[in-house]
């Protein structure tokens, strides 16, 4: 519609000064409390939304905020949500942002259509659309970012939980502690794998004694761990099955080939320090 | 590391080993970051046709993201000896009798 582009698009670039006092005071009166910090970061990200608002409307209309037009706009409220989420805010108080900023431009419809309540009522529908697919954008950019970051504090909390430790001069071990799932048996693996590389160690005991249950996936994985170390040049031997991860495995049918298994990580260690032509002597006292 | 790469290494190689009567050949593949099967074979190919050559061949230096793709791609690079490092590499020849 021929008017729908160009009245939001002007009041936006006529009365851009006082629509920028009049968000900013809602948008502060709502974080409730008063930082200088925290409201020059808004009155910055206002300002650039206003102009890349009035610019996106006056090229392409309130309808596709998809379209290339938008963009800018995208962008930036992606930039504010990503902030938004890395400072604590929540999802509401994210989309407000773009909210608050409907009523001062339906303010200004109201003063300038009064006379031509129609168009008035086309004009309020439109705006009322667009800043809901724009409060909604702004909640999914926000959602995506939590999810990232979700993501990765997994991902660091898995590092941290299975760390590998230097037994002895070319001897690693590997004490797995708890449920191990795929996706931890994988971070599991490359850990050791780097750290044999990094320390040239000769073997990797793999110490499951904490682990409660051992399921085929499971089996597999710490199968292919020791594939991969021996082929780069090192071996494991797995250490600290219970009873009944023996039986376990021999009813899954899992096949351990040639890796050496011992019940107890002395046991391993024994077995380590042969293959590394070491000994433990027992001083006469 | 591509095919054509692969296969004038194996062409060298071999020709190497004959001309300096060469009875060890270690390969680091430390700057290596991606193996696939090809090159897997290859590695494979040029070890035995050492080993034909009565030469002894190491493969040192295998970065754990090769080394957990042979192992998906079920390469067991059967036959080639494999250190983590040139020093461990040495050794094995050394051990092989080779000096």
């Amino acid at each position: 519609m021929p008017n729908e582009k160009s009245r939001v698009g002007k009041i936006l670039i006529d009365h851009q000064t006082a629509l920028l006092e009049g968000w900013l005071a809602t948008l502060v009166a709502r974080l409730g409390r008063h930082e200088t910090a925290v409201e020059s970061e808004f009155r910055n990200q206002a300002t650039r939304f206003l102009l890349l608002l009035g610019n996106a409307i006056n090229i392409a209309g309130c309808s596709e905020i998809d379209s290339a037009a938008w963009t800018g706009t995208r962008q930036l409220l992606e930039e504010i949500s990503a902030n938004r989420v890395r400072q604590g805010y929540s999802s509401i108080e994210t989309a407000n942002f773009v909210f608050s900023l409907k009523e001062p431009i339906t303010a200004y419809l109201q003063n300038e259509l009064a006379g031509d309540p129609s168009a008035l009522v086309i004009e309020i529908t439109a705006t009322d659309a667009l800043f809901d697919k724009l409060g909604l954008f702004t909640v999914e950019a926000y959602q995506k970012t939590r999810e990232q970051i979700i993501l990765r504090q997994e991902q660091e909390l898995m590092e941290l939980s299975t760390p590998v430790v230097q037994l002895w001069k070319d001897i690693l071990a590997l004490p797995l502690i708890d449920t191990l799932d795929s996706a931890r048996t994988q971070v599991i693996m490359e850990s050791l794998l780097q750290k044999l590389v990094d320390t040239g160690a000769a073997i990797a005991i793999i110490d499951i004694t904490g682990v409660p249950t051992v399921d085929t996936l499971v089996a597999q994985h710490l199968l292919k761990t020791v594939a991969a170390a021996r082929l780069m040049g090192a071996d494991c031997i797995i250490s600290g099955i219970r009873p009944q991860i023996a039986q376990t495995i021999v009813h899954l049918g899992v096949d351990l080939q040639d890796v050496i298994t011992k019940a107890s990580l002395a046991d391993a260690f024994e077995v380590a320090l042969q293959r590394t032509n070491a000994a433990i002597v027992q001083k006469a006292s | 590391m591509h095919d054509r790469l692969a296969m004038t290494l194996q062409d060298d190689l071999t020709n190497r080993i004959v001309k300096d009567r060469a009875k060890g050949v270690l390969i680091d593949i430390s700057a290596l970051d991606l193996v696939d099967s090809f090159i897997g074979r290859m590695i494979n190919n040029i070890a035995a046709m050492a080993k034909i050559l009565d030469s002894h061949t190491v493969l040192v230096g295998m970065q754990p993201a090769v080394a957990m793709t042979l192992v998906e791609l079920g390469l067991t690079l059967r036959g080639v000896k494999t250190a983590l490092n040139v020093e461990q590499g040495m050794k094995m020849l050394k051990f092989d009798n080779l000096f």
